[in-house]
């Protein structure tokens, strides 16, 4: 499958996945789902990817859904946006949350709707610093998805959270890092960059660890504290037998650098 | 030996049998029913094995019957279906077995799993009936120990709207009895398996006998049986040791006598 609406490559271990349809602000039409999709199945079947690397080109991230695909006509009938949600938004919020390796998103500029909480299903958020996120939803009566109602009163509390959602304002790139909505920001120069260097970094480390710890600290919302013990308990027992940890504990004794695989 | 099976003894008294259709994602078809059957009547009449665990692989532990063999047959070749008596041999199977479920059980896969005692399911374990989609319904017990196992409401939605269930869903329906990490679903159904090995066989088996008489008969009849089982236990010398070695604060050593 090739793609136009998105650039996607594995190389050096690092999955890059870039949205490109720079005129709509990268906004999703079904199209783009379906090659966002195909994408992420790709990563998944790959053996060499280790790391994801989600961004956008252009002046925006990712402007949410593209409503010209939604227009409500008047006298038109109603549309079931649950149907669109249970078929495109919600198995790429899980998708992302559950590919077994870490996910980065670079938000290169401004993060609208969906758009704004995509990155928030991701593990390690930079963010330019012109970037911001927007929860547009309720501006045109709608709820914020694709995660958001769970992930922003986590994040930032549930203050925040409400007015974020039902004032939708602009939160700048800054304010989001003071928040803890996201890991960093970065000057916009050299958001590209950072981020490939931090993608390029955790690809060489042991990423099947790295899943294993995404994996419990994605559990840990809804788990209780005694049964986060438990978990913690199972995926060691798995962590221990990697041939990471192994490479990892031979090399400490050792004192060289070691050579992870990712397994 | 059987072809879409892989049969092992990972442990003491516990045998493990492994469906291997993978390109058919497990399918049930007819022949791997039979060699099914026909390895639970093995491990029923080895006094070796205590204990059974039944798993398939990461993406389906059995994702339904075989559609083109069922497409063949018609009214007549239904009615003398060979399946349903390797089906009743395999809920016969007195001793306890285990299912260690991952991905897709479905159908066949899933009314496999409800012919299990125990049922230990990785957390993207999938549960469903979805025959009626094909304009039939199950047929190896999916509407009875389905309604038994999770209730009337959820029992009529599933099998009528051929919904499936996740392991979290169906570890709350009490389709399941643990929810455990993917990697880990076979480990941990062969620790319980091992744990059960280790006890008394006899009252391993009465026990389990007592407790499918819950499904089927009244209460008072159930509570008789019951009785009768516990009684029965009271000749054994494994009941003994058993009480002999708690007091003695030591594991107890059964032999099955």
């Amino acid at each position: 499958m090739s793609f136009q609406h998105i650039l996607f490559s594995i190389e050096d271990g690092v999955a890059l996945l870039s949205l490109n349809r720079p005129e709509q602000l990268n906004s999703f039409n079904a199209d783009m789902h379906l090659e966002v999709r195909e994408a992420l199945k790709q990563v998944r079947q790959s053996a060499q990817a280790r790391v994801l690397l989600l961004t956008g080109e252009g002046r925006g991230f990712c402007a949410g859904q593209d409503l010209s695909d939604r227009n409500v006509a008047p006298g038109a009938e109603r549309p079931d946006l649950g149907h669109s949600i249970e078929q495109f938004y919600n198995p790429l919020i899980r998708s992302l949350r559950d590919l077994p390796m870490p996910v980065i998103c670079a938000v290169n500029g401004v993060a609208a709707g969906a758009g704004a909480n995509i990155p928030l299903a991701c593990d390690l958020v930079l963010a330019a610093r012109s970037a911001s996120f927007i929860q547009a939803f309720c501006r045109i009566g709608l709820i914020p998805d694709s995660g958001g109602t769970w992930l922003l009163p986590r994040l930032v509390g549930m203050a925040r959270a409400k007015a974020l959602t039902m004032l939708g304002e602009r939160l700048s790139a800054e304010q989001a890092e003071q928040w803890g909505l996201i890991h960093r920001v970065v000057d916009d120069a050299e958001l590209r960059d950072e981020a490939l260097r931090l993608a390029r970094h955790l690809a060489a480390q042991p990423t099947y660890g790295l899943a294993l710890i995404k994996r419990s600290l994605n559990a840990s919302f809804d788990n209780s504290f005694d049964q986060q013990l438990t978990l913690e308990r199972d995926l060691q027992r798995l962590a221990g037998r990697s041939d990471d940890y192994r490479e990892g504990v031979s090399a400490f004794m050792e004192k060289r650098t070691p050579t992870f695989k990712g397994c | 030996m059987p072809s879409n099976l892989v049969v092992q003894a990972p442990a003491d008294g516990v045998r493990l049998i492994t469906l291997h259709r993978p390109q058919a994602l497990n399918a049930l078809n007819t022949e791997l029913l039979a060699e099914l059957a026909n390895e639970l009547d093995a491990a029923a009449h080895d006094e070796h094995t205590r204990a059974v665990v039944i798993t398939g692989n990461r993406k389906a532990f059995a994702a339904g019957a075989d559609i083109n063999e069922m497409a063949e047959r018609d009214l007549v070749g239904i009615l003398n279906d060979p399946r349903v008596a390797h089906w009743q041999r395999i809920a016969a199977f007195p001793k306890p077995l285990i299912a260690a479920v991952n991905g897709f059980a479905l159908g066949g896969g899933c009314e496999l799993v409800m012919c299990a005692d125990i049922v230990i399911a990785g957390a993207d374990a999938r549960f469903g009936q979805p025959e009626i989609n094909l304009g039939i319904i199950p047929g190896a017990g999916g509407t009875q120990r389905l309604l038994r196992a999770v209730g009337k409401p959820l029992a009529m939605q599933l099998v009528l709207t051929g919904e499936t269930l996740d392991a979290r869903h169906a570890l709350q329906a009490g389709l399941i009895s643990e929810m455990t990490q993917p990697e880990l679903t076979v480990e941990r159904a062969l620790q319980v398996a091992r744990s059960i090995a280790q006890k008394a066989p006899l009252a391993v088996r009465l026990a389990k006998e007592a407790l499918l008489k819950a499904q089927d008969t009244d209460l008072a009849s159930g509570l008789r049986f019951e009785r009768h089982a516990f009684t029965l236990l009271a000749g054994t010398a494994d009941r003994d040791e058993g009480i002999r070695a708690f007091q003695e604060k030591r594991p107890a050593n059964f032999i099955g006598r």
